[in-house]
């Protein structure tokens, strides 16, 4: 197991070099810069600015030297659009955000999307199946640029009861729609997903063995039937919670939570390069690390699998 | 009262009145009830690129500045130039040598005097390549004395032409006959900056907990893309004045959430979506607001020699400006109290008399038939249709916009235009290196006069994307710049583009918000929409 995690951290590293690598020519290689503008600057002005930022170098030396200071002095550099802020400071306010959200929602998938999963897949071809199969499919169809207007509709001007945008520091009244909204599709993926799978353990030999042996409905769910349908789940799980601690730029700009995903695009859309790099390492490094989690649930779940 | 003993009635009496007279402050020259409350929220669509005077490049970054620093002028709700830190001004002849009088009260928020020092400094570094500030074409465009050498760094920044004759003189020498240096001053980039907090703090100078500024307001909290909130500085030297207390900016990314949270109450100004305009106002008609802007929205040609042969056909540019039916993309697609434009400068430009055009007067038949014949004239029609591409920048509106004049080329002249659609920077550099046949181009005035939109179709400007030339143009601007009264010029200008047509005039930008109806005080006639907060206040409603 050790020597499985510092193989893959072994491997993790030069992944991340190349994504760098490979994102910052990506970057540079759209036409236009962080100066661009539909007024454009008078050349010894835009010679001023690209000297200060060093975009007067050849890529590969700002290559090197922007890995450098990240490397020795985490320091990811100064935004090109947001002039007060330097990117640490711009990761380091919109991170806590989007983790607290994205967290949140995942509880809410998980904790609704396999007890749904679950009950459709026990209660096959009942009423119960049908209507949580049909909740699942309603959520997963109604994509969160239409939910979250609709919730601030409903419950901003409406009832009047949330608040419809900010943070607030993340206290509860700020963040029900923001949970509502984000989580609401990867719920009905969860369950979706938990309802097929528990039908295929449900239909296993083993299990049928268990039933004809007279083991109580209850032991045979929580003890045979339960960790095998997980699988798939955790496989799902594990891009999920990065996708979801990352930031959903549908999220920001509905609800004015100020977290990482709106800087996030509106960073490439800006040629911020430096944002869009910060970015790029810290959702990077994120998927890398979950990736690797997942992998030892899975073997955890399934003894099967051994590393 | 027959009850009460008589002491207790006046007694009652009297505290009802001084009761009354705590809660219901009022306006000192209306007289208005103002409300308890003196909380401002408005929206603002983005984040704001900066709180740095000499950084800041965007309106909504702009407005925030203009509340937390003072400049040497002011605007009033008109417009017009009032005295700000500085009391006045005077000029010589030749109108290259101003002088400013500083007021003696003037403070900044951590108690120390505001001086002409400060002002020396700020344009300074204004100008220092050091400061690498995107506004600093600003100086230039001033004309102060030695601006180039500083910017290109081949002289220090101690050498620009900016002295304080003492503590509360300031004087500019210029290298130009400037007759509207001092309007200059109310922009952003001329406020003042405190030197010693910018020494200690360095870039983090503007952060709340460090910032000091000599405006109306401070800045106290300021938390990217959710919220930023200014509140009374004290040490203001006109605090008294001041009625609103607080100021907060919402970053509110998306128009129709913006809107949703404005009917909620949640803000006091809030965004009109594009398209709802009508709506808003048949049911909000004393918030739903619409205003002229000093924008306009255009099409250029690509005059270039890499452009296509047929644009370099006058009649051919004539025919498809003449035949898009304005009115259409005013009246039925934008829906805002939009202008339809037939002259390159907006009507609301100060000093600016929209001349009267020919294909203006003309009603749309008639540009219509004249259309059909001068297309059939350069030698296009059925067997030999007219091919080209129109460019615009990826966006819902200016798509709509692109199709109704395609379908209008297509219906009146049969021209074949296919639709190209580009992501904003790329659009500017393709645009910036006239890879383009025809395309979009608008351009927002930097200050009130024409010359901000003339400039553009001359032959040495950086804007000029579609290149067009023309020497008498070129002169005129010229002259301009010196002159005292330069409408005439300007005039002419545009009767020389209505006949060569480098660009075609789509239409006149409107401003939409919705506001409170009791807020009052905004600057409705103030066609830059220079906001000072401090001029705003809350009625009790």
């Amino acid at each position: 197991m050790i020597n499985y995690i510092v193989k893959r951290i072994g491997i993790a590293i030069p992944t991340l070099l190349v994504l760098i690598a490979v994102s910052f020519y990506l970057m540079h290689a759209a036409p236009g810069g962080p100066f661009t503008s539909e007024r454009p600057l008078p050349p010894q002005v835009l010679a001023n600015i690209e000297a200060k930022y060093g975009l007067d170098q050849p890529i590969w030396r700002q290559m090197f030297s922007y890995l450098w200071g990240v490397l020795t002095e985490f320091d990811f550099g100064p935004s090109y659009k947001y002039h007060d802020r330097s990117v640490n400071e711009i990761i380091a306010q919109g991170f806590p955000i989007t983790l607290k959200y994205g967290f949140w929602s995942f509880i809410v998938a998980v904790g609704v999307g396999i007890p749904l999963g679950a009950i459709a897949a026990i209660r096959k071809n009942t009423w119960i199946d049908y209507l949580a199969v049909g909740v699942s499919i309603g959520a997963q169809v109604l994509p969160n640029f239409v939910m979250a207007p609709l919730l601030i509709i409903v419950f901003t001007l409406w009832l009047d009861w949330l608040p419809g945008g900010g943070w607030n520091g993340g206290s509860w009244q700020y963040l029900i729609m923001p949970v509502i909204a984000l989580s609401t599709s990867y719920m009905a993926s969860i369950a979706r997903i938990t309802r097929s799978s528990m039908l295929e353990v449900l239909n296993t030999n083993y299990i049928r063995t268990a039933k004809s042996k007279g083991l109580p409905t209850k032991i045979i769910f929580f003890r045979h039937v339960l960790k095998p349908s997980l699988l798939p789940v955790i496989s799902y799980l594990g891009p999920a919670f990065v996708g979801l601690i990352t930031g959903s730029v549908i999220i920001d700009m509905y609800f004015s939570t100020g977290g990482m995903g709106y800087f996030f695009v509106n960073s490439a859309f800006n040629r911020d390069y430096s944002v869009m790099m910060g970015i790029t390492i810290v959702v990077g490094g994120l998927t890398i690390l979950f990736s690797l989690i997942a992998d030892l649930l899975y073997a955890w779940v399934d003894p099967k699998i051994r590393y | 009262m027959n009850y009460l003993p008589k002491s207790l009635a006046v007694g009652f009496v009297l505290a009802s009145f001084a009761s009354a007279s705590v809660l219901a402050a009022t306006h000192p020259v209306t007289g208005e009830t103002l409300a308890d409350d003196q909380t401002f929220t408005y929206s603002l669509l983005d984040e704001f690129s900066s709180a740095d005077p000499q950084i800041v490049e965007d309106v909504s970054g702009a407005d925030i500045v203009r509340d937390l620093f003072e400049g040497l002028m002011n605007q009033d709700a008109d417009g017009n130039l009032v005295p700000g830190v500085a009391t006045g001004f005077t000029t010589n002849d030749a109108k290259d040598v101003y002088t400013f009088t500083l007021r003696d009260n003037a403070m900044w928020s951590d108690g120390n005097p505001v001086t002409a020092h400060d002002f020396v400094y700020s344009w300074r570094r204004l100008a220092d390549p050091a400061t690498a500030s995107p506004y600093s074409w600003f100086a230039e465009i001033m004309a102060i004395e030695n601006v180039g050498a500083v910017l290109s760094g081949d002289a220090s920044p101690e050498t620009l032409g900016v002295t304080a004759l003492d503590n509360h003189t300031l004087e500019v020498r210029l290298t130009a006959s400037l007759p509207y240096f001092a309007a200059m001053t109310t922009h952003s980039s001329t406020f003042p900056s405190p030197e010693w907090v910018v020494r200690t703090s360095g870039n983090d100078w503007t952060k709340p907990e460090n910032i000091v500024s000599n405006g109306a307001y401070i800045l106290t909290e300021h938390i990217p893309n959710e919220r930023s909130v200014r509140e009374r500085n004290t040490m203001y030297w006109n605090n008294d004045a001041t009625i609103l207390d607080k100021v907060v900016g919402l970053v509110i990314n998306d128009e129709n959430t913006d809107l949703t949270r404005y009917l909620a109450n949640e803000l006091d100004k809030g965004t009109v979506p594009s398209g709802q305009y009508i709506r808003l106002k048949q049911d909000y008609p004393n918030q739903a607001t619409s205003f002229p802007r000093l924008c306009n929205y255009y099409m250029t040609f690509n005059m270039s020699p890499s452009g296509p042969e047929a644009f370099k056909d006058v009649r051919v540019r004539h025919a498809l400006a003449y035949a898009i039916d304005r009115s259409v993309i005013t009246e039925k697609i934008l829906q805002a109290g939009q202008i339809n434009a037939f002259t390159f400068t907006p009507g609301a430009t100060a000093g600016f008399d929209v001349p009267s055009v020919a294909f203006g007067r003309m009603t749309q038949d008639e540009r219509n038939a004249k259309a059909v014949e001068l297309l059939s004239e350069a030698g296009y029609g059925p067997s030999n249709p007219l091919k080209f591409e129109y460019l615009y920048n990826t966006s819902e509106g200016h798509k709509k916009i692109a199709i109704a004049a395609q379908q209008m080329w297509k219906e009146t002249l049969g021209v074949e235009a296919t639709l190209a659609n580009q992501e904003w920077k790329t659009f500017l550099k393709t645009r910036g290196g006239q890879g383009f046949e025809l395309a979009r181009g608008a351009w927002c005035g930097d200050y009130n006069e024409a010359s901000t939109f003339l400039d553009l179709l001359t032959t040495p400007s950086g804007y000029n994307d579609g290149k067009y030339s023309n020497a008498e143009v070129d002169q005129l601007m010229l002259d301009a710049r010196t002159m005292s009264d330069a409408s005439g010029n300007y005039t002419r200008i545009e009767e020389i583009l209505a006949n060569e047509m480098p660009v075609i005039p789509i239409y006149h930008y409107a401003g939409v918000f919705m506001l409170k109806t009791n807020v009052k005080g905004w600057p409705y006639n103030n066609v830059e929409q220079n906001v000072y907060s401090r001029n705003l206040y809350k009625i009790a409603q």
